[in-house]
């Protein structure tokens, strides 16, 4: 007798995803014939950069495309089921009960209006037979699980008394107490810190383990990808360019998009030594202490806070130190401060010797010109209605000792560098976040500053853009070779860029040295930690 | 939440009491002799000299100001030039009709606008959108004042089906009172609307694209399960601040309403004491009508964490 | 083009095909009009819409279409004051609120909370009261009622771009605040405070006409749409035309209005940028 092979728990077949080209305009492919499969209990990724597709298809899988988009070839079945023929009853008892879905934004991911003792027993009351009481003691017994603190009294909370990486745990709890067979995590975690990524991940894993449930994990990073999947497949602008094995698919890509992406991952340098102590210091930062005003009460001034916290640190010409930590721990306004834009409450900065609060009128334009700062966010740094060739030259607009045709050479050619020249005329909402970026650090880097401050300036970009712009940086920074302080959160972007590291938290300096040091013998628990979640570094390098 | 009350009563005070001296300060403004202001022209000399007294005006303004204020707030804010009558009467004689009005008025506009708003984003660019959209336009175009006369035309004059001019207290019949009120409450009704309907519109635009939402159909709600508790109360939020916002305006704009179908509410109290230099009555109206105005918009703001319990934690 | 767009772009059309009207019609009442809008013919009242007198004659045989016109003109003249005034007070205002922060701000926002507490018809009417009946007062006291809004608006767009990071970057390039204002903050505040006068201009016609019909208003003989609508009152059995003639007016004017308003607001979305 032949066994009967079993059908697999979710299968694409040649799916066609398109705009309904409603009234006239031509319909356009957003995806195109992909067909794949997931086995129960599988652990699966669908890999792509932004445009590539992947949260569409799995939106498809449930029939949640967004108005303006439809399914218009293919089938998604379900254990031999066509989901697409579903009526909207059937289709109904499907969602949630069978196939349940987490979402990216923790923000708002969770209705703000409803207690989460209500959003938990939305899902149990629909699909399942329960009392009162069996629904809240299964919420609670959920609640325990993800490692809320409380559960008795989170359930009566609302979603905004929780962090970004609370919400994700408590619609992880929410989803999973229904026990799908299969859970799409739809970049479940993109929006959350290095650490909370790590637990909630793990977390995801092991609950889907311990309830047989299949986990097709949409994604852009490979890091994740690595440590928690054991097929993938990857996309790139609607097509499917390769799947298979994780492990073969990262160390051994056969198609040159996977090749790219892979080759995207940022990986460490063994020519970036230290620079010499003989260097002159730039920049020179002394138990330096920066506070917030408190919130003005009604007839009582507010009390401050302390973001950073005695922190020491020196860059010297040529060389590139990155301060590594999570988000609220000082490093970004630790940044701002050492250029003049925050106030100090205790502490001292100097720039090439000189302390920035005793700085006459001509030495603050001076230093106005030789220190820049490359912004994080693509979107919201350059003035929406200037061209860029304006972004640019307005650096440049207080430099007394240029007449305005260097400046305007000056300007060409620093476009050129960054492969912009033909963008100069262009605003900045027609461009992507990468040529923004670009432009941003031609603006830094036009005045020909000995220091140069980056805020995160790569976290927003997809993973080859990344390393597009990672590469722009590094090139103008030893062509010009001014300082640079770098700012990230990403381990992974740090072993590529920088020769030294300080990891901050809390407001506090927790430890410091050569990257390379650092890195294979972290000193600190918390570093420790941070190395440990971060999956990028763990990947292997595929052979060249 | 008990927070969230405290300092939302608190911060009206230092409101109330601007009003109050803006209040105060408006009247003073009329040139001449506040006597003759408050009494008017016939005045005899007795009098004006018991009112310069009580005014106390050869004392400084804030000592006036403040013994005006206590004369408030025992209830006493003068009397007519017209009529004689203490201003506070007037004022709560007229006041139920008005309030009757537009608190019915507001509440079927915020059900219509609500109801429509929703549906139309709901089915976004279908042939329901553009209809609620194209009527909520031109509603908003047509002056509330026009749409009172053009009613009152065809359905008191031409058609003769409802009284238009005057009007029969609660007391004497409900039944004809009601009917005296049937076509200003439409009027209201209809005007109102339109911008409630937009707002709504365009909130529920923003929700329904939130996760939020998809994550309720993904559960396998049904659309009507999530179109009530996850949209709806999320949508409403806004447009509740812009009923407290409309209650205020109405207050205002019921004037021209009363005007129309001649109906002895506050709004007309005010214009025609305007209209005979007043100015007792016309101070009176005003104190009275920004303080409601406060007190609305306060519990509005109070009503507002049901929708949204973020507020209550700043 | 999609059906959305369609319809937006049919509403900038609508709505500039009515205003446009309105400009012609007091683009030529400026040199003609078929009668003297003051003229009263106390042979030929209550005429109803004919050949000789397009829209009828009012209780005085005076034109209706001629009295239209001017109206048109008066009460454009005053919207356009009051707006005048509004916004630049209140741009002043909410950019010094916006920017400054602190006491400032405070103070400010004090002031504008506790004039928004005052219904504007009732806030008008009191400055009328004190002020007297004439265009200036209107204009003054409508004005008054309308500046906290655009101090709202102006100051919450102020504040939010404020956050933005290319203000930061305008100030590390050492810019003094005076200039960053200038140069960032003002061209970017433009759109909402354009899309809000056009808003303005709407409500201020409205109230204007309100004012009239109330009898607070524009003091006859002068015609305005509003006391035109009030003195139709009393013939409105006789005469239906005379209550509708101006309301027409009135309403097709503040449809063009909004439907401009509307299509400017589409056309400046921000989200078009990203």
């Amino acid at each position: 007798m032949i066994a009967s092979v079993p059908a697999p728990l979710l299968r694409f077949d040649g799916v066609r995803i398109e705009t309904s080209g409603r009234s006239g305009s031509a319909p356009q492919t957003l995806l195109e014939g992909l067909s794949f499969e997931i086995g129960a209990g599988e652990f699966v990724a669908v890999v792509g950069e932004s445009g590539s597709g992947k949260t569409l298809a799995a939106r498809a899988i449930l029939s949640l495309l967004p108005s303006g988009v439809r399914q218009s070839a293919g089938r998604i079945e379900l254990e031999g089921r066509d989901l697409t023929q579903l009526g909207t009853l059937e289709l109904r008892k499907v969602r949630g009960a069978q196939i349940g879905m987490v979402f990216q934004e923790p923000m708002v991911s969770l209705n703000p209006a409803i207690t989460i003792e209500r959003q938990l027993a939305e899902g149990m009351r629909l699909h399942r037979q329960l009392s009162g009481d069996e629904i809240r003691q299964r919420s609670v017994a959920m609640l325990e699980r993800v490692r809320i603190a409380d559960p008795a009294c989170c359930l009566k909370s609302y979603p905004h008394e929780f962090s970004g990486g609370m919400r994700q745990r408590i619609m992880l709890a929410s989803v999973l107490l229904l026990q799908p067979k299969l859970l799409i995590a739809d970049e479940p975690t993109t929006a959350l810190d290095t650490l909370s990524q790590r637990e909630v991940l793990e977390l995801m894993v092991e609950l889907a383990r311990d309830n047989g449930t299949a986990v097709l994990l949409i994604t852009h990073d490979l890091g994740l990808v690595a440590r928690y999947t054991e097929r993938a497949i990857v996309l790139e602008k609607g097509r499917l360019m390769e799947s298979g094995p994780t492990g073969q698919i990262l160390s051994n890509p056969r198609n040159p998009y996977t090749r790219r992406l892979v080759e995207s991952l940022p990986r460490g340098r063994a020519d970036l030594a230290a620079v010499p102590i003989t260097a002159p210091t730039v920049l020179e930062v002394r138990k330096v202490c920066i506070e917030y005003p408190g919130r003005l009460g009604l007839f009582r001034p507010g009390i401050p806070k302390r973001v950073v916290h005695g922190v020491d640190l020196e860059v010297r010409a040529g060389e590139i130190v990155a301060v590594v930590g999570a988000s609220g721990s000082g490093k970004s306004t630790l940044g701002r401060a050492v250029l003049g834009l925050k106030p100090l409450a205790a502490g001292t900065v100097r720039f090439n010797g000189v302390d920035l609060s005793r700085m006459s009128a001509a030495q603050r334009r001076q230093f106005r010109r030789s220190a820049q700062l490359v912004f994080q966010d693509p979107y919201s740094s350059l003035d929406p209605r200037l061209r860029v060739r304006d972004i640019v030259a307005a650096t440049l607009r207080h430099a007394d000792d240029l007449h305005a045709t260097e400046k305007r050479a000056r300007v060409q050619a620093i476009l050129e560098e960054v492969g912009l020249a033909s963008f100069a005329d262009r605003f900045p909402h027609q461009m992507s976040g990468g040529q923004r970026q670009r432009v941003a650090i031609a603006r830094a880097v036009v005045s020909r500053p000995r220091l140069v401050v980056a805020d995160e300036p790569v976290s927003a970009l997809d993973v080859t853009i990344q390393q597009q712009v990672l590469a722009l940086l590094q090139k103008l920074q030893s062509q010009y070779g001014f300082a640079c302080l770098f700012i990230t959160h990403d381990l992974a972007v740090v072993r590529q860029i920088a020769a030294r590291v300080i990891v901050m938290s809390g407001g506090v300096v927790v430890e410091e040295g050569l990257v390379s040091s650092v890195f294979r013998n972290p000193g600190n628990k918390y570093t420790r930690e941070l190395l440990e979640a971060t999956p990028a570094l763990h990947v292997a390098a595929p052979p060249r | 939440m008990l927070g969230y009350i405290f300092k939302r009563l608190l911060l009206t005070l230092p409101t109330l009491l601007l009003v109050s001296v803006a209040v105060f300060l408006i009247i003073r403004l009329i040139p001449g002799d506040p006597a003759l202001v408050l009494l008017g022209e016939g005045a005899d000399a007795a009098s004006l000299a018991g009112v310069r007294a009580d005014l106390g005006l050869d004392r400084p303004l804030p000592v006036q100001f403040v013994s005006w204020l206590e004369h408030a707030l025992k209830g006493d804010l003068g009397h007519s030039i017209v009529s004689g009558e203490p201003v506070s009467g007037l004022i709560l004689q007229h006041f139920g009709l008005t309030a009757a009005v537009v608190l019915a008025a507001v509440t079927l506009a915020t059900l219509i606008g609500a109801t429509a708003g929703l549906a139309a984003a709901w089915r976004r660019n279908s042939a329901i959108d553009l209809a609620v959209v194209g009527a909520a336009t031109v509603v908003l175009a047509v002056p509330s004042f026009w749409l009172g006369l053009l009613l009152l035309l065809l359905f008191g004059l031409k058609l003769g089906w409802l009284p238009f001019v005057g009007y029969v207290p609660f007391s004497e019949s409900a039944t004809q009172a009601f009917a005296f009120l049937v076509l200003p409450i439409v009027t209201l009704t209809i005007t109102e609307s339109g911008v409630l309907t937009r707002m709504m519109r365009a909130s529920s635009l923003d929700v329904l694209e939130l996760d939020y939402v998809t994550h309720a159909r993904a559960k396998g709600l049904s659309e009507r399960t999530v179109l009530t508790r996850h949209v709806f109360p999320n949508a409403f939020a806004p447009t509740l601040t812009l009923v407290g916002l409309t209650l205020g305006h109405l207050l205002g704009g019921i004037a021209v309403i009363e005007t129309v179908f001649t109906l002895p509410g506050l709004g007309r109290l005010m214009v025609d004491s305007v209209l005979s230099r007043d100015y007792p009555v016309v101070q009176g109206c005003l104190l009275f009508t920004a303080v409601v105005y406060v007190v609305v918009n306060l519990l509005v703001d109070l009503c507002y964490p049901i929708f949204d319990p973020r507020v209550t934690a700043r | 083009m999609s059906l959305r767009l369609r319809h937006a772009g049919l509403n900038a059309i609508l709505g500039m095909a009515l205003v446009g009207a309105l400009l012609l019609t007091i683009g030529i009442g400026l040199c003609w009009m078929p009668y003297d809008p003051l003229a009263i013919d106390l042979a030929h009242p209550l005429g109803p819409p004919a050949w000789s007198h397009w829209f009828g004659t009012d209780e005085f045989g005076r034109d209706v279409l001629s009295r239209s016109m001017l109206g048109a003109r008066i009460s454009v003249l005053i919207a356009l004051a009051t707006v005048s005034v509004a916004i630049a007070l209140g741009t002043t205002l909410g950019l010094l609120a916006g920017y400054l922060r602190g006491w400032t701000d405070r103070l400010l926002m004090m002031v504008t909370d506790a004039v928004l507490a005052f219904p504007g018809i009732l806030l008008a009417l009191a400055l009328i009261a004190v002020l007297g009946s004439s265009n200036g007062s209107i204009i003054l006291a409508l004005a008054t009622a309308y500046t906290p809004s655009v101090v709202r608006v102006v100051r919450g767009t102020v504040l939010s771009i404020r956050e933005r990071e290319f203000i930061e970057a305008s100030r590390s390039a050492g810019d003094s605040a005076l200039a960053t204002i200038v140069r960032h903050i003002l061209p970017n505040i433009l759109p909402p405070v354009v899309v809000l006068a056009t808003s303005l201009f709407g409500w201020a016609m409205l109230s204007e006409s309100a004012l009239s019909f109330l009898g607070v208003g524009v003091p006859p003989p002068a015609p305005t749409w509003g006391n035109m609508l009030s003195a139709s009152r009393p013939y409105m059995d006789v005469a239906g035309w005379l209550s509708i003639v101006p309301g027409l007016c009135i309403a097709g004017t503040l449809l063009g209005i909004n439907l401009l308003g509307d299509a400017l607001r589409d056309w400046l979305d921000p989200r078009r940028q990203s």
